[in-house]
Protein backbone atom coordinates (compact mmCIF):
# COMPACT_ATOMS: atom_id res chain seq x y z
CA UNK A 1 0.00 0.00 0.00
CA UNK A 2 3.05 2.47 0.69
CA UNK A 3 2.68 3.02 -3.16
CA UNK A 4 -0.73 4.91 -2.65
CA UNK A 5 0.69 6.69 0.66
CA UNK A 6 3.54 7.79 -1.47
CA UNK A 7 1.19 9.23 -4.56
CA UNK A 8 -0.99 10.49 -2.41
CA UNK A 9 1.78 12.88 -0.29
CA UNK A 10 2.98 13.56 -3.65
CA UNK A 11 -0.14 15.00 -5.17
CA UNK A 12 -1.43 16.37 -1.94
CA UNK A 13 1.59 18.88 -2.14
CA UNK A 14 0.68 22.13 -3.22
CA UNK A 15 3.66 22.69 -4.99
CA UNK A 16 3.13 20.06 -7.43
CA UNK A 17 0.26 22.08 -8.72
CA UNK A 18 1.72 25.06 -10.36
CA UNK A 19 4.51 25.82 -12.83
CA UNK A 20 5.99 24.28 -15.94
CA UNK A 21 6.45 21.39 -14.21
CA UNK A 22 3.22 21.99 -12.15
CA UNK A 23 0.79 18.58 -13.00
CA UNK A 24 -1.70 21.07 -14.72
CA UNK A 25 1.25 21.72 -17.16
CA UNK A 26 2.18 18.26 -17.65
CA UNK A 27 -1.49 17.09 -18.03
CA UNK A 28 -1.24 19.72 -20.98
CA UNK A 29 1.04 18.10 -22.66
CA UNK A 30 0.16 14.69 -22.16
CA UNK A 31 -3.29 15.66 -23.44
CA UNK A 32 -1.27 17.06 -26.33
CA UNK A 33 0.74 14.29 -27.42
CA UNK A 34 -2.24 11.77 -26.92
CA UNK A 35 -4.28 14.07 -29.27
CA UNK A 36 -2.07 14.36 -32.44
CA UNK A 37 -0.81 10.23 -32.10
CA UNK A 38 -4.34 9.58 -32.14
CA UNK A 39 -5.40 12.09 -35.06
CA UNK A 40 -2.59 11.16 -37.04
CA UNK A 41 -3.75 6.88 -36.51
CA UNK A 42 -7.42 7.67 -37.21
CA UNK A 43 -6.69 9.23 -40.77
CA UNK A 44 -4.64 6.11 -41.10
CA UNK A 45 -6.34 3.17 -39.57
CA UNK A 46 -10.20 4.41 -39.88
CA UNK A 47 -10.50 4.91 -43.90
CA UNK A 48 -8.12 1.59 -44.45
CA UNK A 49 -10.35 -0.31 -42.13
CA UNK A 50 -14.00 0.66 -43.18
CA UNK A 51 -12.48 0.17 -46.84
CA UNK A 52 -11.17 -3.41 -45.99
CA UNK A 53 -14.89 -4.12 -44.27
CA UNK A 54 -16.39 -2.67 -46.95
CA UNK A 55 -14.66 -4.84 -49.50
CA UNK A 56 -15.33 -7.87 -47.02
CA UNK A 57 -12.49 -9.65 -47.84
CA UNK A 58 -8.61 -10.18 -46.71
CA UNK A 59 -10.54 -10.72 -42.95
CA UNK A 60 -8.11 -12.85 -41.47
CA UNK A 61 -5.28 -11.27 -42.85
CA UNK A 62 -6.37 -7.73 -40.98
CA UNK A 63 -6.31 -9.14 -37.65
CA UNK A 64 -3.02 -11.52 -38.40
CA UNK A 65 -1.32 -8.41 -39.66
CA UNK A 66 -2.96 -6.33 -36.57
CA UNK A 67 -1.71 -8.66 -33.86
CA UNK A 68 1.54 -9.29 -35.46
CA UNK A 69 2.00 -5.21 -35.20
CA UNK A 70 1.42 -5.31 -31.68
CA UNK A 71 5.10 -6.85 -31.62
CA UNK A 72 6.67 -3.91 -32.34
CA UNK A 73 8.64 -3.11 -29.48
CA UNK A 74 7.87 0.96 -28.35
CA UNK A 75 11.01 1.22 -26.75
CA UNK A 76 12.47 -0.15 -29.70
CA UNK A 77 10.91 2.29 -31.90
CA UNK A 78 11.50 5.15 -30.14
CA UNK A 79 15.09 4.80 -29.91
CA UNK A 80 15.10 4.17 -33.71
CA UNK A 81 13.08 7.12 -34.74
CA UNK A 82 15.20 9.33 -32.32
CA UNK A 83 18.58 8.42 -34.36
CA UNK A 84 17.41 7.89 -37.90
CA UNK A 85 15.58 11.58 -37.41
CA UNK A 86 19.01 12.95 -35.26
CA UNK A 87 17.00 13.68 -32.62
CA UNK A 88 13.65 15.04 -33.92
CA UNK A 89 11.43 16.25 -30.89
CA UNK A 90 8.34 14.93 -32.39
CA UNK A 91 10.02 11.25 -32.64
CA UNK A 92 7.97 9.94 -29.97
CA UNK A 93 4.80 10.12 -32.53
CA UNK A 94 5.86 7.19 -34.27
CA UNK A 95 6.19 4.49 -31.83
CA UNK A 96 2.67 6.14 -30.85
CA UNK A 97 0.78 6.04 -33.66
CA UNK A 98 2.27 2.55 -34.53
CA UNK A 99 0.74 1.63 -31.05
CA UNK A 100 -2.71 3.11 -31.72
CA UNK A 101 -3.11 1.46 -35.39
CA UNK A 102 -4.26 -2.03 -34.37
CA UNK A 103 -7.69 -1.47 -32.64
CA UNK A 104 -8.64 1.55 -34.83
CA UNK A 105 -8.02 -0.94 -37.69
CA UNK A 106 -9.45 -4.19 -36.48
CA UNK A 107 -12.91 -2.58 -34.79
CA UNK A 108 -13.16 -0.23 -37.86
CA UNK A 109 -13.15 -3.26 -40.33
CA UNK A 110 -15.04 -5.50 -38.06
CA UNK A 111 -17.99 -3.00 -37.37
CA UNK A 112 -18.09 -2.30 -41.23
CA UNK A 113 -18.09 -5.85 -42.15
CA UNK A 114 -20.67 -6.62 -39.88
CA UNK A 115 -23.51 -4.36 -40.78
CA UNK A 116 -26.37 -6.73 -41.43
CA UNK A 117 -26.88 -7.19 -45.91
CA UNK A 118 -29.97 -6.73 -45.64
CA UNK A 119 -29.53 -3.05 -44.46
CA UNK A 120 -27.40 -2.73 -47.18
CA UNK A 121 -29.66 -3.78 -50.02
CA UNK A 122 -32.57 -1.61 -48.27
CA UNK A 123 -29.93 1.30 -48.83
CA UNK A 124 -29.51 0.88 -52.58
CA UNK A 125 -33.03 -0.11 -53.36
CA UNK A 126 -34.30 3.32 -51.87
CA UNK A 127 -32.24 5.09 -54.70
CA UNK A 128 -28.33 5.91 -52.98
CA UNK A 129 -25.74 5.68 -54.38
CA UNK A 130 -22.82 3.15 -53.03
CA UNK A 131 -21.05 5.89 -51.67
CA UNK A 132 -24.03 7.05 -49.60
CA UNK A 133 -24.61 3.31 -48.75
CA UNK A 134 -21.21 3.61 -47.20
CA UNK A 135 -21.16 7.09 -45.44
CA UNK A 136 -25.23 7.14 -44.45
CA UNK A 137 -25.98 3.49 -43.50
CA UNK A 138 -22.67 1.28 -43.06
CA UNK A 139 -20.67 3.80 -41.44
CA UNK A 140 -22.95 4.99 -38.89
CA UNK A 141 -24.33 1.20 -37.51
CA UNK A 142 -20.36 0.73 -37.51
CA UNK A 143 -19.91 3.47 -35.25
CA UNK A 144 -20.36 2.11 -31.56
CA UNK A 145 -17.71 -0.75 -32.55
CA UNK A 146 -15.17 1.84 -33.46
CA UNK A 147 -15.92 4.20 -30.80
CA UNK A 148 -14.77 1.20 -28.46
CA UNK A 149 -11.63 0.80 -30.91
CA UNK A 150 -10.79 4.50 -30.38
CA UNK A 151 -11.41 4.20 -27.10
CA UNK A 152 -9.17 1.24 -26.45
CA UNK A 153 -6.30 3.18 -28.21
CA UNK A 154 -6.55 5.82 -26.73
CA UNK A 155 -6.34 4.60 -23.78
CA UNK A 156 -3.36 3.17 -24.82
CA UNK A 157 -1.96 5.80 -25.88
CA UNK A 158 -2.46 7.85 -22.77
CA UNK A 159 -0.62 5.27 -20.81
CA UNK A 160 2.56 4.88 -23.39
CA UNK A 161 2.90 8.34 -24.09
CA UNK A 162 4.82 8.56 -21.05
CA UNK A 163 7.91 7.49 -23.32
CA UNK A 164 8.15 11.17 -24.92
CA UNK A 165 9.77 11.98 -21.39
CA UNK A 166 12.67 9.40 -22.33
CA UNK A 167 13.45 11.78 -25.26
CA UNK A 168 13.38 14.70 -22.69
CA UNK A 169 10.13 15.99 -23.48
CA UNK A 170 6.89 16.57 -21.10
CA UNK A 171 3.83 15.16 -20.35
CA UNK A 172 3.18 12.88 -17.06
CA UNK A 173 6.27 10.54 -18.27
CA UNK A 174 8.22 13.10 -16.84
CA UNK A 175 7.72 12.28 -12.99
CA UNK A 176 8.18 8.84 -13.55
CA UNK A 177 11.78 9.06 -15.74
CA UNK A 178 12.62 11.91 -13.42
CA UNK A 179 11.76 9.69 -10.21
CA UNK A 180 13.52 6.28 -11.34
CA UNK A 181 16.73 8.46 -12.17
CA UNK A 182 16.49 10.13 -8.42
CA UNK A 183 15.08 7.37 -7.22
CA UNK A 184 12.10 9.50 -5.32
CA UNK A 185 9.31 6.93 -5.73
CA UNK A 186 7.14 9.49 -4.51
CA UNK A 187 7.76 11.13 -8.14
CA UNK A 188 6.87 7.81 -9.90
CA UNK A 189 3.70 7.06 -7.49
CA UNK A 190 2.51 10.37 -8.22
CA UNK A 191 3.00 10.29 -12.20
CA UNK A 192 1.77 6.80 -12.23
CA UNK A 193 -1.75 8.00 -10.64
CA UNK A 194 -1.92 10.82 -12.90
CA UNK A 195 -1.23 8.39 -16.49
CA UNK A 196 -3.96 5.96 -14.33
CA UNK A 197 -6.78 8.67 -13.86
CA UNK A 198 -5.84 10.60 -17.04
CA UNK A 199 -6.76 6.61 -18.69
CA UNK A 200 -9.96 6.83 -16.46
CA UNK A 201 -11.49 9.99 -17.73
CA UNK A 202 -10.69 9.00 -21.39
CA UNK A 203 -13.03 6.35 -20.57
CA UNK A 204 -15.69 8.27 -19.26
CA UNK A 205 -15.11 10.58 -22.38
CA UNK A 206 -15.47 8.16 -24.55
CA UNK A 207 -18.72 7.29 -22.74
CA UNK A 208 -20.21 10.51 -22.76
CA UNK A 209 -18.99 10.35 -27.19
CA UNK A 210 -20.79 7.59 -27.82
CA UNK A 211 -24.14 8.74 -26.48
CA UNK A 212 -23.81 12.02 -28.57
CA UNK A 213 -23.39 10.50 -31.77
CA UNK A 214 -23.78 7.05 -31.81
CA UNK A 215 -27.90 7.51 -33.68
CA UNK A 216 -30.96 7.32 -31.43
CA UNK A 217 -32.12 3.79 -32.75
CA UNK A 218 -28.67 2.45 -32.54
CA UNK A 219 -28.71 3.06 -28.80
CA UNK A 220 -32.10 1.84 -28.34
CA UNK A 221 -31.15 -1.87 -30.21
CA UNK A 222 -28.13 -2.03 -28.47
CA UNK A 223 -30.32 -1.70 -25.18
CA UNK A 224 -32.86 -4.16 -25.95
CA UNK A 225 -30.37 -6.97 -27.32
CA UNK B 1 23.82 -8.11 -41.28
CA UNK B 2 27.49 -8.81 -40.79
CA UNK B 3 27.35 -7.23 -37.22
CA UNK B 4 24.10 -9.42 -36.32
CA UNK B 5 26.00 -12.57 -37.72
CA UNK B 6 29.25 -11.76 -35.48
CA UNK B 7 27.01 -11.59 -32.76
CA UNK B 8 24.95 -14.50 -32.97
CA UNK B 9 25.82 -15.48 -29.91
CA UNK B 10 24.70 -12.78 -28.07
CA UNK B 11 21.86 -12.00 -29.92
CA UNK B 12 20.79 -15.74 -29.56
CA UNK B 13 21.07 -15.70 -25.73
CA UNK B 14 18.82 -12.43 -25.47
CA UNK B 15 16.12 -13.82 -27.68
CA UNK B 16 15.79 -17.01 -25.42
CA UNK B 17 16.29 -14.54 -22.41
CA UNK B 18 13.42 -12.45 -23.99
CA UNK B 19 10.91 -15.28 -25.21
CA UNK B 20 11.54 -16.87 -21.01
CA UNK B 21 10.84 -13.22 -19.42
CA UNK B 22 7.36 -12.88 -21.70
CA UNK B 23 6.06 -16.20 -21.98
CA UNK B 24 6.70 -17.41 -17.99
CA UNK B 25 4.52 -14.19 -17.19
CA UNK B 26 1.87 -15.20 -19.21
CA UNK B 27 1.63 -19.11 -18.27
CA UNK B 28 1.51 -17.74 -14.74
CA UNK B 29 -1.33 -15.53 -15.44
CA UNK B 30 -3.47 -19.01 -17.07
CA UNK B 31 -3.07 -20.62 -14.52
CA UNK B 32 -4.31 -17.59 -12.48
CA UNK B 33 -7.11 -16.57 -14.77
CA UNK B 34 -8.36 -20.08 -15.34
CA UNK B 35 -10.26 -20.54 -11.66
CA UNK B 36 -10.71 -17.24 -11.46
CA UNK B 37 -12.92 -17.39 -14.99
CA UNK B 38 -14.58 -20.75 -14.06
CA UNK B 39 -15.60 -18.89 -10.58
CA UNK B 40 -16.73 -15.53 -12.47
CA UNK B 41 -18.46 -17.29 -14.97
CA UNK B 42 -20.43 -19.57 -12.42
CA UNK B 43 -21.70 -16.79 -10.26
CA UNK B 44 -21.86 -13.75 -12.62
CA UNK B 45 -21.89 -11.16 -10.08
CA UNK B 46 -18.36 -11.56 -8.89
CA UNK B 47 -16.92 -10.85 -12.71
CA UNK B 48 -17.68 -6.77 -12.93
CA UNK B 49 -15.71 -6.25 -9.45
CA UNK B 50 -12.95 -8.30 -10.53
CA UNK B 51 -12.58 -7.00 -14.02
CA UNK B 52 -12.95 -3.37 -12.96
CA UNK B 53 -9.72 -4.39 -10.43
CA UNK B 54 -7.77 -6.02 -13.67
CA UNK B 55 -8.06 -3.28 -16.06
CA UNK B 56 -6.96 -0.46 -13.69
CA UNK B 57 -3.96 -2.89 -12.52
CA UNK B 58 -3.64 -2.87 -16.46
CA UNK B 59 -3.35 0.74 -16.92
CA UNK B 60 -0.79 1.37 -14.72
CA UNK B 61 2.90 2.30 -16.87
CA UNK B 62 5.40 -0.34 -16.75
CA UNK B 63 7.97 1.28 -15.56
CA UNK B 64 6.45 2.63 -12.87
CA UNK B 65 5.44 -1.21 -11.59
CA UNK B 66 9.21 -1.90 -12.30
CA UNK B 67 10.63 0.78 -9.62
CA UNK B 68 7.77 0.19 -7.09
CA UNK B 69 8.90 -3.35 -7.29
CA UNK B 70 12.09 -2.84 -7.05
CA UNK B 71 12.09 -2.37 -3.32
CA UNK B 72 10.45 -5.99 -2.46
CA UNK B 73 12.22 -7.81 -5.41
CA UNK B 74 15.26 -6.26 -6.19
CA UNK B 75 16.60 -6.11 -9.53
CA UNK B 76 15.90 -9.26 -11.18
CA UNK B 77 14.01 -11.49 -13.29
CA UNK B 78 11.27 -11.37 -10.71
CA UNK B 79 10.70 -7.64 -10.62
CA UNK B 80 10.19 -7.36 -14.56
CA UNK B 81 7.55 -10.20 -14.72
CA UNK B 82 5.35 -9.18 -12.28
CA UNK B 83 4.10 -6.59 -14.22
CA UNK B 84 3.61 -8.87 -17.17
CA UNK B 85 1.80 -11.31 -15.15
CA UNK B 86 -0.63 -8.46 -14.27
CA UNK B 87 -1.50 -7.11 -17.90
CA UNK B 88 -1.43 -10.69 -19.08
CA UNK B 89 -4.39 -11.83 -16.72
CA UNK B 90 -5.80 -8.57 -17.39
CA UNK B 91 -6.41 -10.19 -20.79
CA UNK B 92 -6.99 -13.74 -20.25
CA UNK B 93 -9.34 -13.19 -17.43
CA UNK B 94 -11.98 -11.98 -19.43
CA UNK B 95 -11.07 -14.12 -22.41
CA UNK B 96 -12.16 -17.62 -20.54
CA UNK B 97 -14.93 -15.91 -19.00
CA UNK B 98 -15.98 -15.03 -22.68
CA UNK B 99 -15.02 -18.44 -23.72
CA UNK B 100 -16.84 -20.18 -20.71
CA UNK B 101 -19.96 -17.40 -21.75
CA UNK B 102 -20.18 -18.96 -25.01
CA UNK B 103 -21.62 -22.72 -24.33
CA UNK B 104 -24.26 -22.95 -26.31
CA UNK B 105 -27.06 -23.49 -23.07
CA UNK B 106 -28.72 -26.30 -24.85
CA UNK B 107 -25.01 -28.00 -25.09
CA UNK B 108 -24.79 -27.30 -21.24
CA UNK B 109 -28.25 -29.22 -20.94
CA UNK B 110 -27.51 -31.81 -22.91
CA UNK B 111 -24.69 -32.68 -20.87
CA UNK B 112 -26.28 -32.33 -17.43
CA UNK B 113 -29.14 -34.64 -19.00
CA UNK B 114 -26.39 -37.51 -19.84
CA UNK B 115 -25.50 -37.38 -16.23
CA UNK B 116 -22.08 -35.62 -16.12
CA UNK B 117 -21.59 -33.80 -12.67
CA UNK B 118 -20.13 -30.40 -12.70
CA UNK B 119 -16.56 -30.99 -13.00
CA UNK B 120 -16.54 -33.85 -15.84
CA UNK B 121 -18.64 -31.02 -17.83
CA UNK B 122 -16.52 -28.30 -17.40
CA UNK B 123 -13.51 -30.74 -18.67
CA UNK B 124 -14.80 -32.61 -21.40
CA UNK B 125 -17.55 -30.49 -22.52
CA UNK B 126 -17.35 -26.28 -21.37
CA UNK B 127 -13.64 -25.49 -21.18
CA UNK B 128 -12.88 -27.53 -25.18
CA UNK B 129 -15.88 -25.27 -26.35
CA UNK B 130 -14.20 -22.18 -25.01
CA UNK B 131 -11.03 -22.75 -25.79
CA UNK B 132 -10.77 -21.09 -28.82
CA UNK B 133 -11.51 -17.89 -27.72
CA UNK B 134 -9.05 -18.75 -24.94
CA UNK B 135 -6.44 -19.06 -27.50
CA UNK B 136 -7.52 -15.66 -28.95
CA UNK B 137 -6.83 -13.94 -25.59
CA UNK B 138 -2.95 -16.19 -25.46
CA UNK B 139 -2.35 -14.82 -28.68
CA UNK B 140 -2.55 -11.38 -27.86
CA UNK B 141 -1.01 -11.82 -23.86
CA UNK B 142 2.09 -13.38 -25.80
CA UNK B 143 2.67 -10.74 -28.37
CA UNK B 144 2.35 -8.03 -26.33
CA UNK B 145 4.10 -9.43 -23.54
CA UNK B 146 7.25 -10.45 -25.83
CA UNK B 147 6.96 -7.01 -26.80
CA UNK B 148 7.00 -5.22 -23.28
CA UNK B 149 10.00 -7.34 -22.45
CA UNK B 150 12.37 -4.74 -23.67
CA UNK B 151 11.17 -1.77 -21.20
CA UNK B 152 12.19 -3.87 -19.14
CA UNK B 153 15.89 -2.79 -20.03
CA UNK B 154 15.67 0.55 -18.64
CA UNK B 155 15.78 -1.11 -14.75
CA UNK B 156 18.44 -3.36 -16.63
CA UNK B 157 16.71 -6.94 -17.68
CA UNK B 158 15.10 -6.58 -20.85
CA UNK B 159 15.94 -9.40 -23.21
CA UNK B 160 16.29 -7.46 -26.70
CA UNK B 161 15.51 -4.35 -25.52
CA UNK B 162 19.69 -4.59 -24.27
CA UNK B 163 20.23 -3.32 -28.02
CA UNK B 164 18.09 -0.22 -28.05
CA UNK B 165 19.27 0.80 -25.00
CA UNK B 166 22.93 -0.15 -25.70
CA UNK B 167 22.55 0.73 -29.74
CA UNK B 168 21.15 4.24 -28.17
CA UNK B 169 24.03 4.80 -26.59
CA UNK B 170 26.73 4.02 -29.21
CA UNK B 171 24.38 5.62 -31.82
CA UNK B 172 24.17 2.25 -33.98
CA UNK B 173 20.99 1.96 -35.78
CA UNK B 174 21.49 -1.07 -36.97
CA UNK B 175 22.02 -3.04 -33.54
CA UNK B 176 18.25 -1.17 -32.52
CA UNK B 177 16.67 -3.11 -35.88
CA UNK B 178 18.00 -6.14 -35.65
CA UNK B 179 16.06 -6.27 -32.27
CA UNK B 180 12.95 -4.95 -33.48
CA UNK B 181 13.56 -7.81 -35.95
CA UNK B 182 13.79 -10.70 -33.68
CA UNK B 183 11.12 -9.32 -31.30
CA UNK B 184 8.83 -9.66 -34.15
CA UNK B 185 10.74 -12.93 -35.47
CA UNK B 186 9.70 -14.14 -32.02
CA UNK B 187 6.33 -12.70 -31.66
CA UNK B 188 5.68 -14.42 -35.41
CA UNK B 189 7.12 -17.79 -34.23
CA UNK B 190 5.32 -18.02 -30.73
CA UNK B 191 1.99 -16.78 -32.18
CA UNK B 192 2.28 -19.59 -35.36
CA UNK B 193 2.77 -22.48 -32.15
CA UNK B 194 -0.42 -20.51 -30.75
CA UNK B 195 -2.45 -21.09 -34.12
CA UNK B 196 -1.41 -24.84 -34.71
CA UNK B 197 -2.42 -25.82 -31.14
CA UNK B 198 -6.05 -24.54 -31.66
CA UNK B 199 -6.17 -26.17 -34.50
CA UNK B 200 -4.86 -29.30 -32.73
CA UNK B 201 -6.80 -28.74 -29.70
CA UNK B 202 -10.23 -27.86 -31.43
CA UNK B 203 -10.43 -30.25 -34.46
CA UNK B 204 -14.37 -29.57 -35.02
CA UNK B 205 -13.26 -25.65 -36.12
CA UNK B 206 -12.34 -25.53 -39.90
CA UNK B 207 -12.17 -23.37 -42.69
CA UNK B 208 -14.59 -20.31 -42.40
CA UNK B 209 -16.30 -21.25 -39.49
CA UNK B 210 -12.91 -21.53 -37.69
CA UNK B 211 -11.68 -18.22 -39.46
CA UNK B 212 -15.01 -15.82 -38.08
CA UNK B 213 -14.79 -17.60 -34.63
CA UNK B 214 -11.10 -16.38 -34.83
CA UNK B 215 -11.65 -13.27 -35.88
CA UNK B 216 -14.53 -12.03 -33.50
CA UNK B 217 -12.78 -13.58 -30.19
CA UNK B 218 -10.01 -11.31 -31.58
CA UNK B 219 -11.73 -7.78 -31.50
CA UNK B 220 -13.79 -8.65 -28.44
CA UNK B 221 -10.44 -9.65 -26.43
CA UNK B 222 -9.08 -6.53 -27.63
CA UNK B 223 -11.55 -4.63 -27.22
CA UNK B 224 -11.80 -5.98 -23.34
CA UNK B 225 -8.45 -4.98 -23.01
CA UNK B 226 -9.42 -1.08 -21.68
CA UNK B 227 -6.98 0.40 -20.12
CA UNK B 228 -3.46 -0.08 -22.08
CA UNK B 229 -0.53 -1.40 -21.42
CA UNK B 230 1.92 1.22 -20.32
CA UNK B 231 4.49 1.12 -22.99
CA UNK B 232 7.03 2.66 -20.79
Amino acid sequence: MSFFVFAWHWLAMSSHWHGSNGIPARFIEHVEYTALAMAIASAIALPAGVAIGHAGRGGLAVVSLANIWRSLPTLGLLVLAFIRTGGAPWAWLIPLVALAIPPILVTSYEGVLGVDPDLKDAAAGMGMTPWQVLSRVEVPVALPLILLGLRTATIQVVATATIAAYISLGGFGRYIIDGLASNDYGLVAGGAVCVVLLALICQFAFTGLSRLIVPAGLRQQARQS
Amino acid sequence: MSWALSNASMLGHLTGQNAYLALVPVLIGLLISLPLGIVSARWGWLYPPVLTVTSVLYALPALALFVVLIDYTGLTDTTVMIPLVIYSLAVLFPSVVDGLRSVPEPVRQAAVAMGFGTWRRLATVELPIATPIVIAGLRIACVSSISLVSVGQLIGTGGLGYLFIDGEQRDFPTEIVVGIVLIVALALVTDTVLVLARRWLTPWQRGAAATATTRRATVRAELRVRPGPGGI
